[in-house]
């Protein structure tokens, strides 16, 4: 009898969600980079071969090791004053996946509040924050962030505020989609009756069963935000040289495209790696918790 | 449908109030006053400060600047550039054409690449073939696309010396602007030879462009197709015997079209933004380019106007992609 009763309990909530997003083959590969690019960020100073800033003057622009002329020294060659490209493609990796997760903190925790906000204020607050998202989305991200960077001045700092403001419309929209769809829910009914405070609704209440649409959105953010820092490095609005963010390189590599392909094409794909890596599991996160396209 | 469009038009007169504001505000939240930023590094002299604030209206309330800051817009007067002392409006006017010839070919490719390949993937589910688009699909849409420019540019241009690196056309032609569209003027200028470069220039660019709009069309169509091949009436269409290639191409696709002609329509966005990156690796002489150097330039008149004007054009292209939707879709009319 206890046997069966086992066979036919629901899963846990995790398992069910494993269970899911395992099938996706795609975001398995894609939490695999990711948990691989955490571990080269946390250990770059000891995975990497060279420091970041270190500069060898008798190997400038040497081609990677499996080309005629590179160097064992430099398996993915050198730039233009001599750096190794694999030891700043691992220091940048930090930059990168400190941009995101910034990124993402900032535009969720303001976007979170002003969606909640609007759910729950109704009236004139609510049209205000939903207008104002309005006009933020009217405006190409790029374009958004280079005016917030023009106004702020250039910089990491600046670049990941202006790319967070550009985001924060995205959780605004959902939270509020999803509280308003909350809302008439008898629990929460039943929350208020029970005397809980406006804020308690809004938090401990609501807000959690608000989450799945906002973590797959956290995570296709995390994969632009990356996009975003790196096109501002690159028009040189953000990260400024000798940081080795990955913008910031492919735009220092600019003026050897035709000699030095590597200076290049190293950056480039480390960029597109990440924000592939990123896409994929917010892909497979969205096909595991959202019921409506769950296979059944 | 006249009182769905005026919805429409009461949702974006908001939308377009808020832009003016910010973009009024862009110029005073940018350190220091505007007399000092139109300035510059050469400073001004504290009388003449005095006099330009009260000439130029920058001493009176907020409130009644922006009014007459509204009431310029209104006229077309967007102000002038600190750089070239010209209006904003005729400048932007001047560079527009090359941004939309640029935008429009990369649509095109987009659409005539994107389409037939989300048809075909989802016609063929579950195949080798369907994976590979998709995950082609997936891959453009992560696409760092000034990465992707200057990759483009190593192949094409440097191993292969097929196409030009930047630029619209040779020094070689002289073209006289008629439309401001280069393919169209050196048509009927009737050199051959202009025409050709003007479209080896293109090239390039327009799949730079294109890429991201390529990637999230060839998927939305999927995704479109499979919602339709499973319903009835194309189920019905299969037992009455058509050969496949009739119930998708014509059955399915139809209704399949309806959510796509809106992610097409989002997309101008998408060209904007990308415009930005690629006219700035092919220097390519378009708003973009302009107003990316107008950024670094400090030219800030010339960034408020773009600004305003861009986003101004995006509202009006996702204006008009909703009646379309309307008119496609007469549900949606009745719904809303």
């Amino acid at each position: 009898m206890s046997v069966d009763a086992e066979a036919v309990s629901t899963p846990s909530p995790l398992r069910e969600f494993w269970f899911h997003f395992s099938e996706n083959k795609g975001a398995v590969a894609g939490l695999c980079v990711i948990v691989l690019l955490a571990v080269v960020a946390l250990f770059a100073d000891v995975i990497a071969p060279h420091g970041a800033a270190q500069q060898y003057r008798d190997a400038l622009l040497r081609p990677p090791v499996w080309q005629a002329g590179g160097d064992p020294r430099f398996l993915l060659g050198t730039d233009a004053v001599g750096r190794d490209i694999l030891s700043r493609l691992i220091h940048g990796t930090r930059f990168s996946l400190m941009i995101g997760a910034i990124v993402v903190t900032l535009s969720s925790s303001v976007g979170i509040l002003l969606g909640l906000s609007a759910a729950f204020l109704k009236g004139f607050a609510e049209t205000l924050v939903m207008r104002a998202m309005d006009v933020i989305l009217s405006v190409p991200s790029i374009l958004l962030a280079l005016v917030v960077v023009a106004i702020l001045g250039p910089g990491l700092v600046n670049a990941m505020i202006a790319v967070a403001v550009v985001y924060v419309p995205h959780f605004t929209r959902l939270t509020r989609a999803s509280a308003l769809s909350e809302l008439p829910r008898e629990y929460v009914t039943s929350a208020r009756i029970a005397g809980a405070s406006p804020l308690r609704l809004m938090f401990v209440t609501v807000l959690p069963n608000c989450m799945p649409p906002l973590i797959v959105q956290a995570t296709l953010g995390f994969s632009a935000a990356v996009l975003d820092a790196a096109a501002l490095g690159f028009l040189g609005m953000g990260a400024q040289p000798p940081t080795p963010e990955w913008g910031t390189m492919l735009a220092e590599a600019r003026e050897f495209i035709l000699r030095a392909w590597w200076v290049v094409t190293m950056p480039g794909l480390a960029i597109l790696i990440t924000v592939l890596a990123f896409n994929l599991m917010g892909d497979g996160l969205r096909d595991a918790l959202d019921p409506k396209l769950k296979r059944s | 449908m006249l009182r769905f469009i005026i919805s429409r038009l009461g949702h974006l007169l908001p939308t377009f109030f808020g832009l003016t504001l910010v973009s009024f505000a862009f110029i005073r939240l940018v350190p220091g006053d505007p007399i000092e930023v139109m300035a510059g590094e050469r400073g001004v002299a504290p009388e003449r400060h005095a006099r330009l604030m009260a000439e130029l209206g920058f001493d009176r309330p907020l409130w009644e600047q922006y009014l007459s800051y509204l009431g310029d817009l209104l006229q077309g007067d967007l102000g002038r550039s600190l750089i070239t002392k010209q209006p904003v409006s005729s400048e932007f006017l001047t560079l527009f054409p090359a941004t939309m010839e640029l935008a429009f070919c990369a649509m095109l490719f987009a659409i005539v690449i994107g389409l037939p390949a989300g048809v075909l993937a989802a016609a063929k589910r579950g195949s080798p073939f369907d994976h590979g688009i998709m995950a082609a699909a997936l891959t453009g849409y992560s696409m760092p696309i000034f990465w992707w420019g200057l990759l483009l540019i190593v192949l094409f241009s440097g191993t292969l010396g097929w196409t030009p690196v930047s630029g619209r056309i040779s020094f070689l032609y002289f073209v006289q602007p008629v439309t401001g569209f280069l393919l169209i003027d050196t048509l009927l200028s009737g050199q051959p030879g202009a025409f050709r470069s003007a479209v080896a220039h293109l090239i390039l660019p327009a799949i730079v462009v294109g890429t991201i709009p390529l990637a999230v069309i060839a998927r939305q169509t999927r995704s479109a197709m499979l919602e339709v091949l499973s319903e009835d009436y194309v189920r019905t269409a299969r037992a009455k015997g058509l050969p496949p290639s009739r119930v998708i191409g014509l059955h399915a696709l139809r209704n399949a079209l309806i959510p796509v002609v809106t992610v097409i329509g989002l997309q101008v966005g998408t060209l904007f933004a990308g415009a930005i990156l690629t006219e700035t690796i092919f220097a390519w002489p378009g708003v973009g380019k302009w107003l990316l150097d107008s950024i670094s330039r400090r030219d800030y008149p010339s960034v408020q106007g773009g600004l305003l004007l861009i986003a101004l054009i995006i509202m009006l292209v996702n204006l008009l992609v909703d009646l379309l939707y309307g008119v496609l879709n007469p549900r949606i009319r009745h719904v809303r």
